[in-house]
């Protein structure tokens, strides 16, 4: 029902008027930051224990929110299913949605979004249950897959399957949660999505080691946040606290060490921390120190990737293609001046 | 030829038209209009103009475009190559199909239920209220959720029907297999001459139906009854069933079998159809059992005393006299009922299902990102079966109204 009224409301706003410029100055003047997450994708974007948002997409949010208001918590998030969430992004519901959606060029062009960057290399997966004894997903022909609706691995599955010569029976599902429920019970043989998804929900289910998440992987999907068109100095802030964070890792600024940099002779350190003397944070709107305080919220790129999908989480996720580039991967910020 | 005397001609003011009887309720009615009109254009207007802002525009396009996705449930022929336009049209029949079983179900059940409820036995009057009460006072998304978390969570997965001590085991001769992705039936399957089969079948039917249009007149007539039940029951079965083992069984049946995940061939009926189609149809017959007993009571005792005392046993009272007079006052809110059903259906996401709202309100919508345009066509669409449904019922109804000289 809330997609319905979603789309309801997308024509009445439409219909009641207003423009989308000035997101900052809107978001100022409201004092939080209205940021669409997943309803729960556990590594991404889930609830604590005590009852706070944590994840690797409300990381981002909380930097974003840390480099306008200096204050990590000044930002309100928003439970956006995949069939939902770009309607609740044009229609303003939102200010930023970072909510591991995948960068594709209808939605660039077609959905009217802009896309800041990749913040995650994903691929599509499979999981199964090991008394199955499937190892490989071209043994899948005639299986029942669990698939959240709305999203492009729907597509993928779709032509992949296509593609094999190979059968299958989609079971729709509203969300991750859905799709889990609908996985243990053994109304689908396999559950398909991104597969760091995959990897987060498997940790969460009760016997982890009953599940084997495919070594197939059948698409890209490169994740990142994204903003309405229309506002390209919004699209501008978001899109360099997402390249800060990641400038931050490749130089080795981390949470911790952030305040022992103020006698590097390194000038883009001093741009980006603006402990120097030029000021170009001015150019989008924001403070000097917009950026120090964005990495001081939840430390760099790589932190927050530790603390969320790595090993610190038990999610284990390897860091792999999303590496920086000084390290293999490549993960590559444009330069910060 | 006196010409009549004409009021004294008045000459026409302005002020009349708000003042003067004659004319004011035409131009209360003219103002009405012209301001209705201009919100409603203010309103495309707008919405034209915002959707500039945006940079989107209206545009039914996408329909031609290849959907790319697959559908569960398709009662005509699809792929994820098909158009978002066939894949809109898979959700419509898919939503016209739970709608159609859903009212057939929900009318018996109701007309069982609301007659039983009108019983003297103790409890099974009292058993019909719990029925209509439980149904009728839960939200319906809540028994959708309930009957498919039941079909889902206490049957078997296909795996469990495997190996030789299988967990479950198929039901009436190895024919139905109830697992949790849904019921396998046997399929018919269509041999050569098979449709001379369905001929003889066809003109079975008919012929039954003259036989007791005969047995009415007769009964007109005579005053006497045929036993017309058993004679059309004869003449619809025997010569079909002579016909086919004179033309060696030319329909056999396919039943499922378990071959790698799941079952193959027969009927699939999916979990997600029957949890929708039984909670649409335990819930609206709820209500259908209450209009049902209204329109019983509406026939006064008497009419059942007089027949009671012609002789006629309280079978007969019932279809001969009570009914026939009570379906004046049942038609009319069925319609509502039947329209609720429908409109409820759009409800189907909650269990997967892939109905139009799945389809073009659901998966096109997201992956072409035209709200307005599929909202409007899912309004269009749900207008257009709501009208088509009460105008046939309304058609129907007529035929059942006291005729006034």
């Amino acid at each position: 029902m809330k997609k319905l009224f979603l789309g309801v409301l997308t024509a009445l706003a439409l219909a009641a008027g207003g423009t989308f410029a000035g997101t900052l100055d809107d978001v100022k003047a409201r004092g939080n930051l209205l940021c669409g997450v997943s309803t729960g994708a556990p590594g991404f974007a889930t609830v604590d224990d005590s009852g706070k948002d944590v994840g690797f997409d409300v990381d981002y949010c909380r930097a974003l929110a840390a480099a306008i208001f200096g204050d990590p918590m000044a930002v309100k998030f928003v439970g956006l299913t995949s069939a939902v969430r770009f309607t609740a992004l044009a229609a303003g519901e939102v200010d930023i949605l970072a909510r591991n959606t995948t960068w594709t060029y209808s939605r660039d062009t077609d959905l009217k979004q802009t896309f800041l960057g990749v913040n995650y290399y994903d691929g599509q997966g499979f999981m199964v249950k090991k008394e199955l004894g499937v190892k490989s997903t071209t043994e899948l022909d005639g299986a029942t897959v669990c698939i959240q609706v709305g999203t492009t691995t729907e597509l993928n599955l779709a032509d992949y399957f296509k593609e094999n010569g190979m059968s299958y029976e989609p079971v729709p599902t509203a969300d991750n949660a859905e799709s889990q429920q609908q996985y243990l019970a053994g109304a689908c043989d396999t559950y398909t999505t991104d597969a760091s998804a995959l990897h987060g929900t498997r940790v969460n289910l009760e016997n982890p080691d009953d599940h084997l998440v495919l070594p197939e992987i059948i698409s890209k999907e490169p994740l990142g946040p994204l903003v309405r068109h229309g506002d390209d100095n919004w699209a501008d802030i978001g899109r360099w606290v997402l390249n800060a964070l990641v400038i931050a890792e490749e130089k080795g600024i981390t949470k911790a060490n952030i305040d022992s940099w103020k006698d590097t002779k390194d000038a883009e350190i001093h741009r980006l921390l603006g402990t120097g003397d030029d000021d170009i944070l001015a150019m989008v709107g924001l403070p000097k120190n917009a950026m120090y305080n964005a990495i001081k919220a939840g430390g760099n790129y790589g932190e927050i990737f530790e603390n969320n999908l790595g090993a610190t989480s038990g999610i284990n996720i390897e860091r792999g293609v999303n590496a920086s580039w000084t390290k293999g991967g490549i993960l590559y910020s444009p330069p910060f001046r | 030829m006196s010409s009549p005397t004409l009021p004294p001609s008045e000459s026409f003011k302005f002020s009349m038209l708000l003042s003067d009887t004659r004319y004011r309720g035409m131009s209360l009615q003219v103002i009405t209009f012209i301001i209705f009109m201009a919100v409603f254009f203010w309103l495309v207007d707008n919405t034209i103009k915002n959707l500039a802002l945006l940079d989107k525009d209206v545009s039914f396009n996408f329909l031609w475009l290849r959907a790319g996705y697959d559908i569960n449930q398709r009662l005509i022929p699809y792929t994820s190559d098909s158009t978002h336009g066939m894949a809109a049209l898979v959700g419509i029949l898919n939503t016209l199909l739970v709608a159609f079983v859903g009212c057939i179900i929900a009318t018996v059940l109701g007309l069982f239920v609301g007659i039983l409820r009108l019983s003297k036995n103790w409890i099974v009057a009292k058993l019909m209220s719990a029925y209509i009460e439980g149904f009728r006072n839960v939200p319906i998304l809540l028994w959708i959720v309930m009957v498919f978390a039941l079909l889902t969570e206490f049957t078997p997965a296909p795996r469990a029907f495997k190996g030789a001590e299988p967990e479950a085991t198929m039901l009436f001769f190895e024919s139905i297999a109830i697992t949790n992705r849904g019921t396998y039936f046997p399929a018919p399957v269509l041999a050569e001459g098979a449709y001379w089969l369905l001929l003889c079948f066809g003109l079975s039917i008919v012929a039954s139906i003259y036989i007791i249009r005969y047995a009415n007149k007769q009964k007109k007539v005579t005053g006497k009854s045929l036993p017309t039940f058993w004679i059309s029951v004869a003449v619809i079965i025997f010569p079909t069933l002579i016909l086919f083992f004179a033309m060696g069984q030319p329909v056999s049946l396919e039943y499922p079998y378990l071959k790698g995940f799941n079952f193959k061939d027969g009927i699939h009926l999916r979990n997600s159809f029957l949890a929708l189609t039984l909670a649409l149809a335990f819930y609206t017959s709820a209500f259908i059992a209450e209009i049902v007993r209204a329109g019983i009571m509406a026939v006064s005792k008497g009419q059942s005393e007089a027949a009671a005392s012609l002789g006629l046993r309280p079978n007969k009272i019932m279809s001969l006299i009570i009914l026939p007079q009570a379906l004046r006052v049942i038609v009319p809110p069925l319609i509502s009922n039947y329209l609720n059903l429908t409109k409820n259906s759009s409800l189907a996401i909650a269990v997967g299902y892939m109905d139009v709202r799945g389809t073009l309100g659901g998966i096109t919508l997201n992956q072409t990102g035209r709200e307005l345009e599929s909202m409007l066509l899912l309004m269009g669409f749900y207008l257009a079966v709501s009208l088509l449904i009460s105008s046939f019922i309304n058609y129907f109804n007529r035929s059942f109204q006291i005729v006034v000289r």
